[in-house]
């Protein structure tokens, strides 16, 4: 097969795997990271065509410096009231992150996911969007639920996967939904939301309404189909969708450049598709807002679709099911060039002189009482594990609108097994 | 021979592979440095080097995409699909091309490849992390389907998929990698070691494909089940002190067909036993099956014993789960007339 016929004396193929930098016990440099100074970036028109600003996608906006102040033309000029509510929304997504980890580690519910550090990445998109526009997340934007408002409980309910959970227990924790907040269902299945996303988007641009749709998803599923066949459609359509890459750096124990990072930016994804692309310091909240606002007004005016590359680090593991230590240097979160949104947000508004150590001390205390009050009434419902939560009929329930008569028949038959195996 | 657990027994396979066929490659998402999130290529990319075992873009239509090109290179991939739940991107590679290579080219091209991949539920996964789609391929010609039940099984049916020179897909049932189950979920997991089959022979040996193993005999039903609920259905059968014959079917296609007669002639009773969904699940493939050959011998209606037609729920998965209950009252019903 392979080697049965004679090699040619022309020098060998290499098949080239790609190798990330460091491995556990390495080391971290992060000389070689090209990151340009805030405040340096033009901001480009509303209405500049795509072609005309692709140097955008090999440059990254950044509008916090060193000093922890807001520069040039990206800063969004927000007032102290929005930093604030965004510097909350972050830290009350973190603590809750936090202590549900907690919960799943003593055993109340199977499984997890974290978004420490790329808290900005959703609380800064979502807060730039309308309430009223869908949002189609991956499983890392818990944020989006925070900045509109879906109640901490709600979100405890679906993770203990308990009797007042909303979505009746069927779901793995964290893939939450929220119709009535614009938050679409949650997959497991990776991507397959961003040609969702743009459908809905055409569907908004066919109907003469104004609203638009964002996406979101991780660097690492960019390579599946989904993520091309959405891009096509969007550039097709001029769909009014805002497409977010998260580049955290990491899919699991997978580095970026399994994805293409070796090569380009994943912003630059767009310049082949002729799409409006920005690349954004993902742990800085003012340039995510500002690349959003700028995305979404483009959207709203019938400019088209616009690809957001937020450049992050995953701070910690995929999932509770994951163990970064056994495939990555842990200097790398402690190193990271660009901080800790959270920080950098709390440093920028003790600098404007409206924040304080005693404000976020106080600040952390509040958010970590409310998400344990969240957690304690949340339990009165179940944990997973501990009794059965749902009626059986509530498995059977949505499958389809009607029971056809095969499922009626498995129903009964659920019941009767549960007589037999948990006679009340 | 060495004591292995599933994951051990499928990583010896894949390493006594690796070492006696150079065109032998792995690939997937995680496989490489990490060693698979379920540790099954763990050690095999630190051996056998990054161009042997390496990690792969999250495009599943990809990974089986260029195993094809690398079958018609030479190759003999075996690529990793992280959780079956996660193969439907990769369908169209899989069925329209890797499966009928060899008859649109008259057997110019084929595709000597083992695609693995985790299935079934009870490890709370939810509808993502727990499905049995094993039908769905067994309805595809061209395409083998082998789920292996014990360690040793896995290795040797392993093996025998590698050096097989069609496509095959290996479902590896997850809930039994760290030891077989009784169906019991509050039990605490009894590990491979302590039982007979994780004894392994470290070098190579196969199990042939479509050879089924008769797992207990008996005369009063034939039990069809394969995977998982091999260990369920015995289980059962013991509780209920049946003398059932249980069959581990081992390959679905080519299904060991004879095995399988023999056994329905002789207890005149059948059921069958799989944690898939139950509507045009395998179950009903091997119901016509029986029934067409064996209608004669019957003594009582076919059971099937399934995964109910509903998506694998999170919190409900062992009202879901075709457990002992759903299984043991199957059975006093199929022997019903036996026992009065």
């Amino acid at each position: 097969m392979a080697d049965e016929k004679p090699k040619s004396n022309l020098p060998p193929l290499t098949l080239h795997v790609p190798e990330p930098k460091f491995r556990p016990g390495d080391a971290v440099d992060y000389s070689d990271l090209d990151i340009p100074p805030a405040g340096a970036q033009v901001r480009p028109d509303i209405n500049t065509a795509p072609q005309d600003m692709r140097d955008m996608v090999y440059d990254m906006i950044r509008v916090l410096d060193d000093d922890h102040k807001a520069v040039g033309p990206w800063d969004p000029k927000l007032n102290d009231e929005i930093l604030i509510k965004m510097l909350r929304t972050m830290v009350q997504v973190r603590t809750f992150d936090d202590r549900l980890h907690r919960q799943q580690r003593q055993g109340k519910t199977s499984f997890y996911m974290k978004c420490t550090g790329e808290e900005a990445t959703s609380v800064g998109t979502a807060m730039a969007l309308h309430g009223d526009d869908m949002c189609f997340p991956s499983y890392r934007q818990q944020g989006i639920l925070f900045v509109r408002g879906y109640p901490m409980i709600e979100m405890v309910n679906q993770i203990f996967s308990n009797k007042a959970d909303k979505l009746k227990g069927r779901q793995l924790p964290i893939m939450y939904s929220s119709r009535e907040l614009n938050f679409f269902t949650v997959s497991g299945n990776l991507t397959t939301q961003y040609p969702q996303a743009v459908g809905w988007a055409m569907a908004s641009a066919s109907k003469g309404d104004s609203r638009i749709a964002a996406v979101w998803c991780g660097e690492g599923s960019t390579a599946e189909g989904d993520f091309h066949a959405a891009m096509t459609f969007a550039a097709v359509y001029n769909a009014p969708v805002i497409m977010n890459v998260v580049n955290n750096q990491w899919a699991i124990s997978s580095f970026s450049g399994f994805a293409g990072a070796e090569r380009t930016t994943f912003a630059a994804r767009g310049v082949g598709y002729g799409i409006a692309a920005l690349r954004v310091d993902g742990n800085d909240p003012l340039a995510v807002y500002a690349a959003t606002s700028w995305a979404a007004e483009r959207a709203r005016t019938n400019q088209g679709p616009t690809l957001i590359e937020h450049f992050t680090y995953r701070a910690e593991a995929h999932s509770t099911s994951d163990d970064p230590t056994a495939y990555r240097s842990a200097q790398e979160r402690e190193e990271w060039p660009l901080g800790d949104p959270i920080m950098r947000l709390k440093r920028h508004l003790i600098q404007r002189g409206v924040w304080s150590v005693e404000q976020q001390e106080q600040l952390d205390a509040e958010c970590l009482k409310a998400v344990k009050e969240a957690v304690i009434e949340a339990a009165k419902n179940g944990i997973l594990g501990h009794g059965l939560h749902q009626p059986f009929e509530t498995m059977f329930q949505d499958v389809f609108e009607e029971m056809p008569w095969h499922l009626k028949e498995q129903a009964a038959q659920a019941n009767k097994e549960r007589e037999i195996k948990w006679p009340s | 021979m060495a004591v292995m657990n599933m994951i051990e027994a499928i990583n010896s396979g894949l390493e006594t592979m690796m070492q006696r066929d150079e065109n032998v490659v792995i690939m997937g998402e995680d496989v490489g440095y990490f060693g698979g999130v379920f540790r099954a290529t763990a050690g095999l990319q630190e051996k056998f080097g990054k161009t042997r075992c390496f990690d792969t873009p999250i495009s599943e239509c990809g990974i089986i995409g260029a195993a094809v090109g690398m079958c018609a290179y030479g190759l003999r991939p075996v690529p990793e699909i992280q959780f079956a739940d996660y193969i439907y991107p990769g369908m169209d590679q899989l069925i329209s091309e890797a499966a009928r290579l060899r008859y649109r080219s008259a057997g110019e091209f084929t595709a000597p490849m083992t695609v693995r991949s985790p299935v079934g539920g009870g490890i709370f996964g939810g509808q993502t992390h727990s499905q049995s789609p094993e039908a769905m391929f067994t309805h595809v010609s061209g395409l083998k389907t082998v789920i292996p039940s014990t360690p040793y099984d896995a290795k040797g049916l392993l093996i025998a998929s590698i050096e097989d020179n069609d496509p095959v897909l290996f479902l590896e049932p997850k809930r039994i990698y760290n030891g077989p189950f009784t169906g019991y979920y509050d039990n605490p997991v009894s590990p491979w070691s302590k039982f007979a089959e994780s004894e392994v022979p470290e070098g190579h040996y196969t199990v042939p494909l479509g050879k089924a193993k008769i797992v207990r005999e008996g005369d009063a039903v034939t039990i069809l089940a394969y995977g998982t609920m091999v260990h369920v259905a015995k289980a059962v059968v013991e509780e209920h002190d049946i003398n059932a014959e249980v069959i581990d079917l081992r390959t679905l296609v080519p299904l060991d067909i004879e095995t399988i007669e023999e056994s329905v002639k002789k207890t005149g009773r059948c059921m069958i036993v799989h944690e898939a969904t139950r509507t045009s699940g395998f179950g009903a493939e091997l119901s016509a099956l029986v029934q067409e050959r064996c209608f004669y011998h019957l003594e009582a209606p076919i059971e099937r014993v399934t995964g109910f037609d509903t998506p694998y729920p999170h919190s409900l998965e062992w009202a879901y789960f075709p457990g002992p209950v759903r299984i043991g009252e199957a059975l006093e019903k199929i022997v019903g007339d036996l026992k009065s």
